[in-house]
């Protein structure tokens, strides 16, 4: 009996361990590891680049931004031309593409997808909410002009229009899978993109295969599976396990060993992105000009991006990401100067000035901000500020940073990423973007040549200019330090050496079609 | 023995009422709302209302709270504002993944927690029993999250015996052996501290239990050892343990919400870890609601396990 239960365990165990349960990925299908589930695969009712990623493979949009840039460049529509006054952008759309559940794409499709988001009546608005129409809230309609033209009217001229297009918001759905599905079509997609969706597993997996009829060419992979594993080192396993083919943003910590890794590659992008503290401009210390300026200096940015971030991010110098590379801007970062940010409050007249600081224990490309606080309190204490730092769970923070740091805070932490330089200045920089009127300048600064610069260039559908005004406003702001500029990230991936052509884009978004395994 | 049972079943009501208004209100009263979460860093004020007008959000709290209800007695559980996915079907399904999990590791628990009680009591003071104290002793104070990276870390990724994370593999699986791989890790992980404390009571109770006279009267008629030990002694002692292993079972259900964060399982614990960070409140309710069902079923089932095996409780 005893020898017989011997051999029973031995046997199991045989079983269990003898067929290799190394985790391997199946060939020719890509596994991607992301940093959690989708909360939908509507693109127009998501926010997080989380769930872009995996909606720019199922979707296209009228445009698209141009491989390794910003820039847009055709894609659902092969041409456009705009109006004079800037008013009126009317799209060529391309013919024959049809949607994965088999309906067409046309010019009726184009406007049910902008009214179900923009209009309250639509039919099918409640299948919303969609947080990110805003994006769209300058178009006033959407003209079928025929079969394959589509028009957009603009209440005013909006330059960064096709930038948005080209964002995951203006992804295109199938209306018929929408009629279909309703409220559920967010986990029933249909769209036109080089995948298409085949299974969600509840927190497992996304998986989607070629789409062999793809107007751009059919992708070489025949399946993308998408797992969400919200545990960074249970992420960080995995990969070493071989259980994903890819893994996207690896915490700076483990970058290091995975570099040295043979078997795996890692990739690295910057992209728009802008990490910084918001300064208290209304009240306390920082109302003062030279006291902010005092606070860039004192803060040892370079530190924070080669130590606490490992060289996951460069040094910020002012509003504008460099990812914006369209944008020439000639300002260089604060350097670090502790002198100096002693002198200037020396000049300010202010002597050891008392300052409550917001962090925030995670959120949204905040990178590691309870460290990054910790690192900015030591050097700012070491000029002689006094810093008090308050903690908040990242949906808190927001909460509290959103409506004003007014009587509250003189300092809290905050990260933009963006598609286009006009978001983040427009919506936190402006005095007429302050948290009474809705905006996000929560440490209400004011600046009113930087709010006729910012409306200019948001008017203005020439390239060069734009890029001129937004250079000024660069300028500028760096001067009058409203924040502390910290870091703009470099985003980051490791792959196994198996996979090939794959390449991450400075938007965020994560382009599968050309990727071999 | 019906009536006590229906009298049980039948107090459940008012224990799960009570808890969905507290989670209500617990859930209302922490600051961030679901809008928040849903826009991000785009949360304006006006963003913010929109929002609030499309999920219902802005009605008064006393009316969220009776039009849920309400729904909730005709059998809708509403729908989850992050998830946009009607709350009973993500429920369910990621509730399925729960009990898997955290039913084979109370079987694993109660196993080696009875078996290393019984040992450790039987040889008291010898070296089986000083091994299995400590083990016991070890597995009692390690963070099961803690050991569950280590685990990965030894098995998945040093000796690639077994997968890292998941409930199936993405390509192949799907059938018993495929789920039994990925069980073992997590289920042993979560089973550990459990079978300490079950393994600690057993070992008291039989102490007890065997310095009572009838194991006594039992050894001087010649009832062979074993059969003393198993038939009559453990079968006595199992009646002070069987509650604790109720208990258990709770903790276990408890536990699964950070041991399915680490092993990515896609049970409910996980669900209800991101379902409170994006104050997804409906299907907080719908979560909290099915955990403490089922850890008052498992209550209950232990005490009429243990009614069965003590004629003097029925009494």
């Amino acid at each position: 009996m005893k020898r017989l239960f011997h051999r029973a365990v031995v046997v199991t165990a045989l079983a269990l361990f003898g067929v290799s349960a190394a985790a391997q990925t199946p060939p020719n299908v890509l596994v991607v590891g992301q940093i959690a589930e989708p909360k939908s695969l509507d693109p127009h009712a998501v926010t997080a680049t989380n769930d872009f990623r995996i909606l720019v493979n199922l979707y296209d949009g009228l445009v698209r931004y141009k491989d390794g840039t910003l820039e847009v460049e055709p894609a659902l529509a092969e041409s456009w031309t705009i109006s004079d006054d800037g008013k009126t952008y009317t799209f060529k759309l391309r013919q024959g593409v049809r949607f994965h559940d088999g309906s067409a794409f046309n010019a009726e499709a184009v406007k049910f997808n902008f009214d179900r988001m923009l209009k309250d009546d639509h039919p099918f608005h409640d299948t919303g909410p969609f947080p990110l129409s805003f994006n769209f809230s300058a178009v006033e309609a959407v003209n079928v002009i025929d079969d394959s033209t589509v028009e957009f009217k603009l209440n005013e001229p909006f330059a960064p229009f096709l930038s948005n297009l080209a964002y995951p918001t203006g992804l295109i759905v199938s209306p018929a899978a929408v009629e279909q599905h309703g409220k559920d079509f967010g986990r029933n997609p249909s769209g036109t993109g080089p995948f298409k969706f085949a299974e969600w597993k509840s927190n497992q997996l996304v998986a989607a295969e070629r789409n062999k009829d793809y107007w751009d060419g059919a992708p070489a992979l025949e399946a993308v599976v998408f797992r969400p594993i919200t545990d960074a080192n249970t992420r960080i396993a995995e990969m070493m396990a071989g259980g994903i083919d890819i893994m996207v943003e690896v915490p700076p910590d483990n970058l290091a060993s995975f570099r040295s890794d043979a078997n795996l590659n890692v990739v690295e992008q910057a992209g728009p992105h802008v990490w910084f503290a918001i300064l208290n401009t209304k009240q306390g210390p920082f109302a003062d000009k030279l006291v902010r300026q005092a606070a860039n200096y004192a803060v040892n940015k370079e530190t924070l991006v080669n130590d606490v971030l490992q060289g996951t991010a460069t040094v910020a110098a002012g509003p504008i990401p460099p990812a914006f590379n369209w944008v020439e801007s000639y300002v260089e970062p604060y350097p670090h100067d502790p002198e100096r940010a002693k002198q200037l409050l020396a000049e300010a007249g202010v002597e050891n000035p008392k300052i409550t600081f917001y962090v925030t224990e995670g959120g949204s490309g905040m990178l590691n901000p309870v460290t990054m606080g910790a690192a900015i309190q030591a050097d700012l204490q070491a000029v002689g500020f006094d810093v008090a730092i308050e903690s908040y769970e990242w949906n808190t923070f927001l909460g509290r940073v959103n409506e004003g740091l007014e009587g509250k805070a003189d300092m809290a932490e905050m990260a933009w990423m963006t598609n286009d330089p006009d978001t983040v200045p427009y919506l936190t920089l402006r005095t007429d973007a302050s948290p009474e009127n809705g905006g996000f300048n929560s440490g209400y600064y004011s600046n009113p040549e930087v709010d006729e610069l910012l409306g200019n260039a948001r008017t203005s559908t020439d390239q060069a200019e734009r890029a001129e005004l937004y250079a000024k406003v660069q300028e500028i702001v760096h001067e009058d330090a409203p924040w502390l500029f910290v870091a703009n990230w470099v985003q980051n991936a490791v792959t196994t050496a198996a996979v090939q052509g794959f390449k991450l884009q400075p938007s965020f978004l994560l382009h599968l079609k050309d990727v071999t395994k | 023995m019906p009536a006590y049972v229906a009298k049980r079943l039948l107090s459940v009501f008012p224990v799960l009422f009570g808890l969905s208004v507290v989670v209500f209100l617990v859930m209302s009263m922490i600051p961030g709302d679901p809008a928040t979460a849903i826009l991000g860093a785009y949360a304006t004020p006006e963003n913010v209302e929109r929002i609030n007008r499309d999920l219902g959000l802005d009605k008064p709290l006393v009316q969220q709270y009776f039009i849920w209800i309400g729904n909730v007695l005709q059998g809708d559980f509403g729908r989850s504002f992050a998830l946009n996915r009607p709350v009973l079907d993500e429920v369910l399904e990621r509730f399925q993944a729960t009990l898997v999990l955290a039913g084979v590791s109370l079987i694993l628990c109660s196993v080696i927690g009875l078996l290393a009680g019984v040992v450790s009591a039987v040889r008291q003071f010898g070296w089986a029993d000083k091994l299995i104290t400590f083990a016991v002793l070890a597995g009692i104070s390690m963070p099961s999250f803690w050991l569950g990276l280590i685990l990965i870390l030894l098995f998945a990724v040093k000796w690639r015996l077994l997968p890292a994370s998941g409930m199936y593999a993405i390509y192949g699986g799907g059938d018993l052996k495929d789920l039994l791989l990925h069980l073992i890790l997590p289920a042993a992980t979560l089973a550990v501290v459990a079978a300490g404390v079950i393994a600690r009571l057993t070992r008291a109770a039989m102490l007890e239990v065997l310095r009572q006279d009838f194991v006594r009267t039992a050894r001087a008629k010649g009832v062979p050892e074993r059969q003393v030990i198993y038939r009559h002694a453990f079968r006595a002692a199992l009646v002070s343990v069987i509650p604790v292993i109720g208990i258990q079972a709770g903790f276990v259900l408890g536990g699964a919400v950070y041991i399915e964060t680490v092993f990515q399982w896609p049970g409910i614990g996980a669900m209800l870890v991101n379902a409170i960070s994006t104050r997804d409140i409906l299907l907080v309710q719908g979560g909290v609601l099915v955990v403490a069902a089922s850890y008052v079923l498992f209550n209950l089932a232990a005490d009429i396990l243990q009614t069965m095996l003590d004629p003097r409780i029925r009494a």
